[in-house]
C-alpha cells in the first residue's frame, strides 16, 4: 500500500469514527463497536508504518501550503512513530476501558464524550507525524480545545472553573511562548521543518537561542513544567477514562514529544548541549520532578496524586531532552511509552475503585485490596514501572536517563532521578499497600455489595499491566526506534 | 459589455435602490436587493479575475480622458476589497429577508432594501473610483444610507446611536472633503494618480502637510480608530441585526481601505512615513486599541456590543500592520482586513440568529443555548476561535504575519501585544461560550435552531474561516502583490 494513503488514514480513521459515533449515537452498542473498530483500524495502519520506518523510509504527506514556504505536511520518523503507536494502542484500550466505566458510572452526554475523544487521537496522531513546527503547532491547539470539552464533561460549576484553568494555562502558554519561538524560528532558520540535526545551528548568538529555548520549554504548557503545571491537576474534575488516555498518554505527552522532537530536530542535540540556557532549565525540570513528588505525597485524592505524580514524571522527559546528549533523549523517548503504559494503569485502577467502590480518597481504600485484587495488582505492577523497578518496563527508561545524566556529567541530577524514585516508591506504593494489608478504618462501611470492575475495564487494565511487565523484558521495539532517532541524527 | 464591468457594478445597485423603494412590497424589493447584490459579486468577481489576469484595470467614465473625467481604476489593492464587500453583501441579503421580517415594520421594509442596496453602492463605489471626490461622494452615499440603516433598529436607542454616528460620520467627512480642497488648491487635480505625481511638487509647502493631517484625522475617524471610535459600539448594537453584520464586515474596511490609497497611493510611502511620521501615530493607538478595547470586551454584557468593541480593537490591528510600512506589515494589516471580515461577519450573523430566537443578545438570555440552538453556537464558536487566532482559521494567519512583521523590525513588545490581545480574545469570547455551554436552558421558552435561511449564510462565512485559513496561500499571494503594488516595490 502507498505510504502517503496510510499517513492520511491514520489521521483521517480517527475523524471518520468521530463521525460514526455521531451518526450512531441513539444506538450505544454499535456506536461502541464503531469506535473500537476505527480504534482498531487507525492502530493497524499506525503498525504498518513501522516496517517502512524500519527500513530508513520516512512516510511523507504533504497536503497544502497553507501561507507561502509553510506547509500542512507529515512526515513520519521514528520519534513520532513511537508516540502515535502509544497513543493508537492505548485509544483501543481506554475504549474498551470508558465502555465498562461510562455505563458502570452512568455518565450523561456518552456520544458527545466518544466524539470528541476520537478527535483529540486525531489531533494527537496529526502531533506525532507534524512534519514540521506550524503543523505541530496547529494539531496542539486542535488537542487543546478538542479535549475542553472532556475536560468540562460534567458541566458544571467546578469543571466550568477547571476548564478555565485548563484552557487558560495551555492557550496562553502556546500562543504567548510557544508561537512566539516558532515564528522567531522561521525568520531566522528560513524554515520550521524537522530536519536531522537541527535547523538553527549557528542563525544567532547563544543568547538569542537560548531565549528561543525557554520560549519553546514554558510554551509547551502540555509538559507541565512548573510554573505551568496548575492546569493538570485541573483537568482532574474529567471522567477517569479522560484523565486515563488524555492526562496519562495523548495530552501530556504531546507535550513532551514536542520538547523532544524540538531539541532533537530544531535545536540538535549538538547546539543544545553548547545553549548557555541549557543546564538551568535541566533543574527547572528537575525542580518539577522533585515538587511534584513532594505534592504527590500530599495529596490524599488518588486522581490529584497522580496528577502531580504525571507532573513530576513528566519532567523526566524534559530532562532527557535537556541533558543533550544520546543517553538522554534514548531514555527521555522510552520514558514516553514506558510511563504511559504504566500511568494509564495507575488511572484506570483509580477509576475502577471509583465505579465498584464509589471512593476517591486514598485514605478509605483500606482493606479494598481484598474484594478488587485484580485493580489493585495492577495498580502496584503500574506502581512499580513509575517508580522504575524491576520487573516492569520504566525501569529501562529510568536508567538511559541515569546514564544520561552521568554522561553529562550532571551527578547533581542523577541525586534528583534517585531522590524522586524514593518518594514515588513511598506514595504510590502505599496505595496498594494500605488496601491489601490495612483493615478497613472504623466507619467505613465498605458493604458486602463491592466487586471488581465491570468486565471490559477489567480487561483494559489486565492488558495494560501486562504490557507494562511485558516491555521489561521486550523493551527493544522502543528502544530500536530511539536509536534511530539517535543514528539519524548522527548520520 | 465587460469592459463596462468597473462602472456597472456601481450603477447597477444605484439604480436598483430606487427600484426595491417604488415597488413598495416587501418581497419585491428584497428580491431587487438579491438580484443587486448577485449582480454585485459577480462583476466583482470577475473584476478580480480580469485583475489578476492582466493586470490593473483603467474605465474613463463617459469616455473623458483620465486627469481630466472621473477614472475608475481596479487593481491588486482594491480588487479584493470590491469582492469582500460584494461577497458580505450577497450573504446577508438572503439572510436579512427573516432577520428583517422581524426586527422592522413591515411599511419601512422596502425603505430598508433601498438604504441597503446603496450603501452597498457606495461602498463599491469608494472601493473602485480612482478619483478622490468621487471618493467623497460615494462616502456620503454609503454613510447617509448607513445612518438611515442603523435608526431602523427596534430599539429607541438606535435613534440616538444614528444621530451619534451622524455627526461623528459627518465631521469625519467634512475632514476629508477639506483635505481634497486643499490637494486641488494645490495641484489643480482630482484624480488619484495624477495627485500622486503632483504633490512631491507641492509637498514643501504647509498646505501639503495640513492637508494630509486633515485626511488621516477624517479617515481614522471613519474606521473608527481608538480614540475615534466613539460612535462605534452604540451603532453597532443598535442597529438590525443584518445590518450590523453588514455594516460591521465592510464600512471599516472600505475605510481602512482608504486609508491605504491616500497613505500610499496619492501621498507615497515616504512622505507618509518618513515626512510626516505617521507610524509614530499609528502604531500607539493601534496598540492602545488592542488591548484597551480588547479589555472593555471583557465586561459587555450585551454580546453585540462586546463584539463591537473588539471589533474595536481588531481594526487596531489592522492598522498596526499598516503602520510597519513594510512588505511584511502591510500584508498583515490587508490580510486581516479580508479575515476580519469573514470572522465578524459570521459572528454577528450569528448573533442576528440568536435575536431572531430569542429576542435579546444579552448574556443572560442566552443560557444554554449551545443545546438549543447547536449550529448556531457552534458558529459563534468557530468565529470566536478565528478571533482569538487558532491555528487552521483565518484569525491566524493575520497573527503569523503581523508577528513576523514586528519581529523583522526587532519591536518585541509590539509582537507581544499582538500575542496579548489574542488572549483577551480568548477570555471575551470564552465568557459567551460559558454561558451557552454551562448553563441551563430555560425550556419553557422553547428556544429551537434558527432557520435555514439565516443559518446557510452564517456558515458559509464560518466555513471561510476555516477554509481560508488552512489554504491561505492565495490570499497571502494577493495581499503580498498588494503590499508590493502600494510601497511602490512591484
Amino acid at each position: 500500500m502507498d505510504t502517503n494513503f496510510v499517513v492520511g488514514a491514520c489521521l483521517l480513521l480517527p475523524v471518520l469514527g468521530a463521525f460514526l459515533v455521531l451518526i450512531l449515537g441513539s444506538r450505544p452498542n454499535v456506536r461502541e463497536a464503531a469506535t473500537l473498530l476505527t480504534g482498531g483500524l487507525t492502530f493497524w495502519h499506525v503498525w504498518g508504518l513501522l516496517h517502512h520506518v524500519r527500513e530508513g523510509a520516512r512516510p511523507r504527506l504533504e497536503l497544502l501550503e497553507i501561507v507561502p514556504g509553510v506547509q500542512l505536511a507529515f512526515e513520519v520518523e521514528p520519534l513520532g512513530l513511537l508516540f502515535a503507536l502509544v497513543a493508537s494502542f492505548l485509544w483501543i484500550v481506554t475504549t474498551l476501558y470508558a465502555i465498562g466505566y461510562m455505563r458502570g458510572h452512568h455518565e450523561e452526554n456518552q456520544t458527545r464524550f466518544f466524539f470528541f475523544f476520537a478527535i483529540a487521537i486525531a489531533g494527537a496522531l496529526g502531533v506525532a507525524f507534524s512534519a514540521n513546527l506550524f503543523t505541530l503547532f496547529a494539531f496542539y491547539e486542535v488537542l487543546t480545545l478538542c479535549t475542553f470539552p472532556l475536560v468540562t464533561h460534567h458541566q458544571t460549576d467546578e469543571a466550568r472553573k477547571a476548564g478555565r484553568v485548563y484552557l487558560g494555562i495551555l492557550l496562553t502558554t502556546s500562543v504567548a511562548f510557544q508561537l512566539l519561538a516558532i515564528i522567531w524560528t522561521w525568520q531566522l532558520a528560513d524554515t520550521v521543518d524537522f530536519t536531522d540535526g537541527g535547523i538553527l545551528t549557528g542563525t544567532a548568538s547563544n543568547g538569542v537561542l537560548s531565549a528561543i529555548l525557554v520560549l519553546f520549554v514554558f510554551g509547551v504548557g502540555k509538559a507541565a513544567v512548573m510554573p505551568f503545571h496548575r492546569w493538570l491537576p485541573a483537568a482532574m474534575v474529567a471522567p477517569t477514562p479522560v484523565s486515563a488516555l488524555l492526562h496519562a498518554v495523548a495530552v501530556v505527552k504531546a507535550g513532551v514529544f514536542t520538547v523532544l522532537k524540538v531539541a532533537v530536530y530544531v535545536f540538535g542535540i549538538d547546539l543544545l548541549g553548547t545553549l548557555a540556557a541549557t543546564t538551568w532549565l535541566a533543574w527547572v525540570a528537575a525542580a518539577t520532578i522533585i515538587l511534584g513528588s513532594l505534592v504527590a505525597f500530599q495529596k490524599d485524592n488518588l486522581k490529584a496524586r497522580l496528577a502531580y505524580s504525571t507532573i513530576s514524571q513528566l519532567s523526566y522527559i524534559v530532562l532527557g531532552a535537556l541533558l543533550a546528549n544520546e543517553w538522554g533523549v534514548i531514555g527521555g523517548g522510552m520514558h514516553i511509552a514506558m510511563h504511559a503504559f504504566g500511568k494509564i494503569t495507575l488511572f484506570f485502577a483509580a477509576g475502577a475503585v471509583l465505579v465498584a467502590a464509589h471512593e476517591k480518597d486514598i485514605s478509605r481504600m483500606h482493606g479494598l485490596g481484598r474484594t478488587m485484587p485484580i485493580t489493585f495488582g495492577a495498580f502496584f505492577v503500574g506502581s512499580l514501572s513509575i517508580i522504575g523497578l524491576p520487573p516492569a518496563g520504566g525501569s529501562w527508561s529510568k536508567w538511559f536517563l541515569g546514564m544520561g545524566t552521568l554522561e553529562a556529567g550532571q551527578v547533581g541530577l542523577l541525586a534528583v532521578l534517585m531522590l524522586s524514585s524514593l518518594l514515588g516508591l513511598y506514595y504510590l506504593l502505599e496505595v496498594p499497600v494500605k488496601a491489601f494489608f490495612f483493615r478497613p478504618p472504623d466507619g467505613t462501611d465498605h458493604d458486602k455489595g463491592i466487586k471488581e470492575a465491570p468486565l471490559p475495564s477489567l480487561i483494559a487494565i489486565g492488558i495494560t499491566a501486562l504490557a507494562t511487565v511485558g516491555f521489561f523484558f521486550w523493551p527493544d521495539l522502543w528502544y530500536e526506534l530511539m536509536t534511530m532517532v539517535i543514528s539519524g541524527v548522527a548520520q | 459589455m465587460n469592459q463596462h464591468l468597473p462602472v456597472l457594478l456601481v450603477v447597477v445597485p444605484l439604480v436598483a435602490a430606487p427600484i426595491a423603494a417604488l415597488l413598495n412590497r416587501p418581497r419585491l424589493s428584497w428580491a431587487v436587493a438579491v438580484a443587486a447584490t448577485l449582480w454585485a459579486l459577480y462583476a466583482a468577481l470577475e473584476l478580480l479575475s480580469q485583475t489578476m489576469a492582466t493586470g490593473a484595470i483603467h474605465y474613463e467614465l463617459g469616455g473623458w480622458t483620465a486627469p481630466y473625467g472621473i477614472e475608475y481604476v481596479v487593481d491588486a489593492a482594491n480588487a479584493w476589497v470590491v469582492v469582500i464587500v460584494a461577497l458580505i453583501g450577497a450573504l446577508v441579503t438572503p439572510y436579512a429577508r427573516k432577520s428583517v421580517e422581524q426586527e422592522i415594520t413591515e411599511d419601512r421594509i422596502p425603505l430598508f432594501y433601498a438604504a441597503f442596496i446603496l450603501c452597498l453602492t457606495g461602498l463599491l463605489g469608494i472601493a473602485v473610483t480612482g478619483d478622490v471626490f468621487n471618493v467623497f461622494v460615494f462616502l456620503e452615499i454609503s454613510s447617509l444610507s448607513a445612518y438611515a440603516l442603523i435608526a431602523l433598529g427596534n430599539d429607541r436607542r438606535a435613534l440616538t446611536a444614528s444621530f451619534q454616528y451622524l455627526i461623528m460620520g459627518s465631521v469625519g467627512a467634512t475632514f476629508i472633503v477639506i483635505g481634497i480642497g486643499l490637494m486641488y488648491v494645490m495641484t489643480g487635480t482630482l484624480n488619484m494618480a495624477d495627485l500622486a505625481d503632483r504633490l512631491p511638487e507641492v509637498a514643501s509647502s504647509r498646505t501639503i502637510p495640513v492637508a494630509f493631517t486633515f485626511l488621516t484625522v477624517g479617515i481614522t475617524l471613519k474606521l473608527a480608530l481608538f480614540p475615534l471610535h466613539l460612535w462605534l459600539p452604540n451603532a453597532y448594537t443598535y442597529a438590525p441585526s443584518a445590518v450590523t453584520a453588514f455594516i460591521a464586515s465592510t464600512a471599516t474596511k472600505v475605510a481602512v481601505y482608504l486609508l491605504l490609497r491616500f497613505f500610499f497611493t496619492i501621498f507615497g510611502a515616504t512622505f507618509s512615513f518618513d515626512v510626516m511620521q505617521l507610524d509614530r501615530i499609528l502604531m500607539p493607538l493601534a496598540l492602545i486599541a488592542i488591548v484597551t478595547m480588547s479589555l472593555v470586551a471583557i465586561y459587555q454584557e450585551n454580546v453585540k456590543r462586546l463584539l463591537a468593541y473588539s471589533s474595536v480593537a481588531q481594526i487596531g490591528y489592522m492598522v498596526l500592520g499598516i503602520s510597519f510600512a513594510s512588505v511584511l506589515g502591510l500584508t498583515a494589516g490587508i490580510l486581516h482586513l479580508f479575515n476580519h471580515a469573514l470572522m465578524k461577519g459570521a459572528l454577528f450573523m450569528s448573533m442576528g440568529c440568536i435575536m431572531y430566537r430569542v429576542g435579546s443578545v444579552r448574556l443572560e438570555q442566552m443560557n444554554g443555548l449551545g443545546r438549543a440552538m447547536p449550529w448556531t453556537m457552534a458558529a459563534f464558536v468557530v468565529g470566536g476561535l478565528s478571533l482569538i487566532g487558532v491555528p487552521l482559521t483565518v484569525g491566524f494567519v493575520s497573527k503569523w504575519y503581523l508577528v513576523q512583521a514586528a519581529l523583522e523590525q526587532g519591536m518585541w513588545p509590539v509582537a507581544g501585544v499582538v500575542l496579548l490581545g489574542s488572549l483577551l480574545a480568548l477570555m471575551y469570547v470564552w465568557k459567551v461560550v460559558e454561558v451557552a455551554y454551562f448553563r441551563e436552558v430555560d425550556p419553557e421558552l422553547g428556544i429551537s435552531e434558527a432557520p435555514l435561511s439565516l443559518l446557510a449564510p452564517t456558515w458559509v462565512l464560518v466555513l471561510g474561516n476555516l477554509y481560508f485559513g488552512i489554504n491561505a496561500s492565495d490570499g497571502v499571494g494577493v495581499a503580498t502583490r498588494a503590499a508590493e503594488m502600494l510601497l511602490g516595490i512591484l
